[in-house]
């Protein structure tokens, strides 16, 4: 298959002089099990990288660096609108010392960079940007750079120094030699030495700077191309019809409701999947309004009323977490027992663009451009869906609209393989806004119990969690395109779901934050997690959803989260005692003290308990909350402040101000992460207050911007404040999921400062606000 | 055949007179600035300004726009030559993803050219039409009120 680079991989390669497949393949390089990135989708998928991805345990897997000095780098992590291209390339840039704009960076096509599984999960910093893959590739780089001038120049390696791409004697700026001409155009040859020493963060002049992104002037003067943009020679659009109710199935097509409609090309059915091909868009989604699909009825679907409930009476798939067997002992000694429960609502990435992609096939050979976050992952299932061999399936990543996870990105690149394989040309398609909103994999819907004994003293000496969650497909992985709808109507299923016991917890992992930070955490003696509670349990029931289910920007961490800071806060008022305080008294890893200390100071934290003194019960009331976490339980330490106007007449609450401190280990671009730390926190606020999936007895009814209630850009925003503890001694931690993690918990936990009221569940909508004011003692 | 005037060049285009005129754009004419968001007028993703009016293209008629100058993101600036409004966008760091910043900046663009000197209320209330969902809400109120400012100038 020929490769089709974009412009400028091909003029790099073209500079270069060969063509990438060619480079690697004729690296001679010796495949090994390499860490690329695979921390998440090891646990979840099993097994590797993907054949064919460049080996990463290879310098020249991940850089190339051109006769004429051009220095192109490759990525298996991708531009989702986070900034993480910009970091990456700053990284290569600083250890390469370079200036930012000589680097040219390349992300995830499957003819070019390397298997790091998907880009998701804040796993893009840890993967790339600690000891091993892109940063440790450029180290070893630099390191043979060095060792290559000190031959060429007949100086030591420690009397040489590096800037703009030529080393230098440090002695006699005459006596220097560039990159390119010590590397001649050839490749390095070299496997990545994970001892090659890092550039210390002490010497940063790029690494860790405000640099501006460089997509943002494409993208505010409409030159960017979105992978809405792609255009192909001949290619023709696509609309898909999806099912009218969950679990409907296809009884018949009448091609011929369609056949007199202009630019009508093809009408295409597989299984239950239906689509139609036209010459244009407008097109297309007449034909797709217009075609007569007779369907049979649905499966029916739980009462939404009733929907927590229900779910706590299905077969579950059990995850214990920890168990320090004594929790109900501890519990009948406890001086007071206090329960809670909390309510997280399936909620959707509503992503602002409806997704779309554009796929080439050709007899046994396909071209896909895809917003998916893993291209190899969609080149294996892409060609299960086709029917191909997955060697021939080109897959090249385009940026989509933001996706905070699964959106209908994988699914939508199936529409547009399965529609192009039917008429043999180019095909693209865009999702209608019900499409994408009815049939995307929301994010999981949560019921959390929370138990907890106090002594006499008012301490925590047992906590217990449990919570249910529904679950149905989730990224589609190596081999599951039934994750998806379109995998699943074109005759594919997805994960298996089967009840089954716990089993005793075989090692520490709060990867859902399903611990609270409160736990000790001994699973086999030894205390791994953040704080002091000995009598601990934590355990998770899955169970089968009617919905689509998939990651959810800080899938469950946000919603255990919302449970224990809520809860940690009833538990703090019981006792009267200063949320603050009680948590610190609690809590015992330095780094999430640290930012529980800080973002108090910043926000000029009042030391009192809950709620505020002196607030009367009606009209307008203020408050403060806070939340902590360390996310993951070890990727990125945050907490946060919130202060809430509450008017007790309405139910209305608006946020006023957040205070925020994150520790994230080496900052890589502060303003970067400020960017990710407000519009985190004020997706969380949308979420808390607004966001909620709907449905009636056969289907989804959030359909669209009127029935799923998102903020405007323009409402009356809070201020927010972050505070950043850069450590760069540290190992690099992920930071797009830490602010949003906290932001349901500390607003219930403001509004509870100013009314009195607690809410447990998820939106705080102003009939649920009124109703726990009606509810307060 | 349909008549359109967009970014001050002329196209005669063989089109449904129904077709919306974001297909037009985006795919008749190849442009990059109006983006299909929902297709129902709710989330500003499509807005294009006609007659010094930020409307939504994905529910314009081609026909009832036809002959009336049209303006797109790409009319208003370039990369050499930034819009006031794109420039601040630029400076503030005001994107992530980035496929809202089009109606972001159309209705922005509109409003403070009938609106020069704006306060920040007027601004939220200007933008209450307009959704982010990576909710960079603050850097973009931030550059539009910046903006307008410089265009008042």
């Amino acid at each position: 298959m020929k490769p089709v680079l974009n412009c400028d991989a091909r003029s790099a390669l073209h500079r270069a002089g060969f063509s990438r497949r060619t480079f690697l393949k004729t690296s001679g390089a010796l495949i090994v099990t390499f860490n690329a990135g695979w921390k998440n989708a090891e646990a979840q998928f099993g097994g590797g990288p993907s054949a064919g991805s460049p080996p990463a345990n290879q310098v020249d897997s991940w850089l190339a660096i051109a006769a004429d000095g051009s220095v192109t780098a490759y990525s298996g992590k991708e531009e989702l609108g986070q900034g993480i291209a910009t970091v990456q390339q700053q990284l290569v840039a600083e250890e390469l010392s370079l200036p930012f704009d000589r680097v040219k960076l390349i992300y995830c096509d499957t003819a070019l960079t390397p298997d790091q599984a998907y880009t998701s999960g804040s796993q893009s910093h840890p993967a790339n940007f600690n000891r091993n893959n892109l940063a440790q590739a450029c180290a070893t780089a630099r390191e043979a750079l060095f060792k290559l001038a000190s031959e060429r120049l007949g100086i030591p390696a420690d009397q040489l120094s590096a800037a703009n791409g030529v080393i230098t004697a440090k002695s006699n700026a005459s006596k220097k030699v560039s990159y390119g001409e010590l590397l001649g155009g050839k490749k390095f040859t070299l496997t990545v030495n994970t001892a090659a020493k890092r550039k210390p963060a002490s010497e940063w002049t790029v690494l860790g700077k405000p640099i501006p992104r460089p997509d943002l002037a494409p993208l505010v003067t409409g030159r960017f191309e979105f992978v809405h943009n792609v255009r192909l020679p001949g290619m023709l659009h696509g609309k898909v019809v999806r099912p009218p109710a969950v679990g409907a199935t296809v009884m018949s097509v009448d091609e011929s409701s369609v056949k007199d409609l202009p630019g009508v090309v093809k009408v295409v059915v597989k299984k239950n999947f239906v689509g139609v091909v036209a010459q244009k868009p407008w097109q297309a989604l007449q034909a797709a309004n217009k075609l007569k699909v007779t369907w049979s009825p649905g499966a029916g679907l739980p009462s939404h009323a009733d929907f927590y409930e229900h779910v706590r009476k299905q077969p579950a798939r059990d995850n214990l977490m920890v168990d320090s067997k004594d929790v109900e002992q501890k519990l009948g000694e406890a001086t007071t027992v206090l329960k809670a429960t909390y309510l997280h609502p399936y909620q959707m990435h509503g992503s602002m663009g409806s997704s779309c992609a554009v796929a080439d096939v050709q007899g046994d050979r396909a071209t896909i451009y895809s917003p998916t976050q893993g291209v190899w992952y969609q080149k294996t299932t892409a060609a299960m869906v086709l029917g191909i061999k997955p060697d021939n399936v080109h897959v090249i990543f385009r940026r989509g609209s933001g996706c905070y996870g699964l959106n209908g990105a994988d699914t939508v690149t199936y529409d547009a393989a399965l529609l192009s394989q039917a008429v043999g040309k180019p095909v693209r398609v865009q999702l209608s806004r019900k499409d994408e909103m009815a049939w995307e994999n929301y994010g999981n819907a949560f019921v959390m119990d929370e138990r907890a004994g106090l002594d006499a003293q008012g301490n925590i000496i047992a906590w217990d969690h449990e919570s249910w969650s529904p679950t149905l497909g989730n990224r589609p992985g190596p081999r599951t395109p039934g994750n998806v709808i379109t995998g699943y109507l074109a005759g594919f299923e997805p994960d298996a779901f089967a009840p089954r016991p716990a089993a005793e917890p075989r090692g520490y992992n709060n990867g859902s934050n399903g611990i609270p930070s409160y736990f000790a955490g001994a699973v086999g003696g030894t205390p791994r997690g953040t704080g002091t509670v000995k009598s601990e349990r934590a355990l998770a029931h899955i169970v089968a959803s009617p919905f689509w289910t998939g990651p959810l920007r800080s899938p469950a961490r946000l919603q255990n989260t919302f449970a224990h800071e809520g809860f940690l806060d009833e538990l703090a008022a019981h006792v009267k005692a200063d949320p603050v305080a009680y948590r610190l008294r609690h809590l015992r890893d330095p780094r999430l003290i640290a930012v529980v200390k800080e973002v108090a100071k910043a926000a000029n934290w009042e030391t009192r308990p809950s709620p505020r003194p002196g607030n009367r019960k009606t009209g307008t009331a203020i408050g403060r909350g806070m939340a902590c976490v360390l996310y993951e339980g070890d990727n990125g330490y945050s907490a946060l402040v919130a202060e809430v106007e509450v008017d007790q007449d309405t139910g209305k609450v608006s946020a006023k101000r957040f205070v925020v401190c994150n520790d994230v280990g080496p900052v890589s671009n502060p303003n970067g992460l400020r960017n990710q730390i407000e519009g985190g926190a004020l997706q969380g606020l949308s979420r808390a207050l607004g966001e909620e999936v709907t449905w009636d007895d056969q289907k989804v009814t959030s359909i669209d911007w009127r029935t799923y209630h998102t903020l405007p850009l323009g409402f009356d925003v809070p201020k927010i404040e972050a505070v950043l503890l850069d450590r760069p001694e540290e190992e690099a931690t992920g930071a797009g999921e830490t602010s949003i993690t906290l932001v349901a918990a500390a607003l219930g936990n403001a509004i509870f400062d100013a009314t009195g009221a607690r809410l447990r569940q998820i939106p705080f909508t102003p009939e649920r606000v009124k109703a726990a004011l009606a509810a307060r003692a | 055949m349909i008549t359109l005037k967009v970014n001050g060049r002329t196209h005669t285009l063989d089109l449904d007179p129904a077709t919306p005129l974001l297909y037009a754009l985006s795919d008749d004419l190849e442009l990059r600035g109006p983006k299909f968001g929902c297709g129902l007028g709710q989330c500003g993703a499509c807005t294009v300004i006609v007659k010094g009016q930020a409307i939504r293209s994905c529910i314009t008629p081609v026909k009832s726009v036809e002959g009336a100058e049209i303006t797109t993101l790409e009319g208003l600036g370039t990369i050499e030559k930034p819009h006031p409004l794109q420039k601040a966008f630029i400076e503030d760091q005001a994107a992530q993803c980035g496929f809202c910043v089009n109606g972001v900046i159309m209705t922005a663009k509109a409003f403070l050219d009938k609106n020069p000197k704006p306060s920040e209320q007027e601004i939220q209330q200007a933008m209450s039409g307009v959704l982010c969902r990576c909710f960079t809400n603050v850097r973009m109120l931030r550059a539009i009120q910046r903006a307008g400012q410089e265009m008042a100038r």
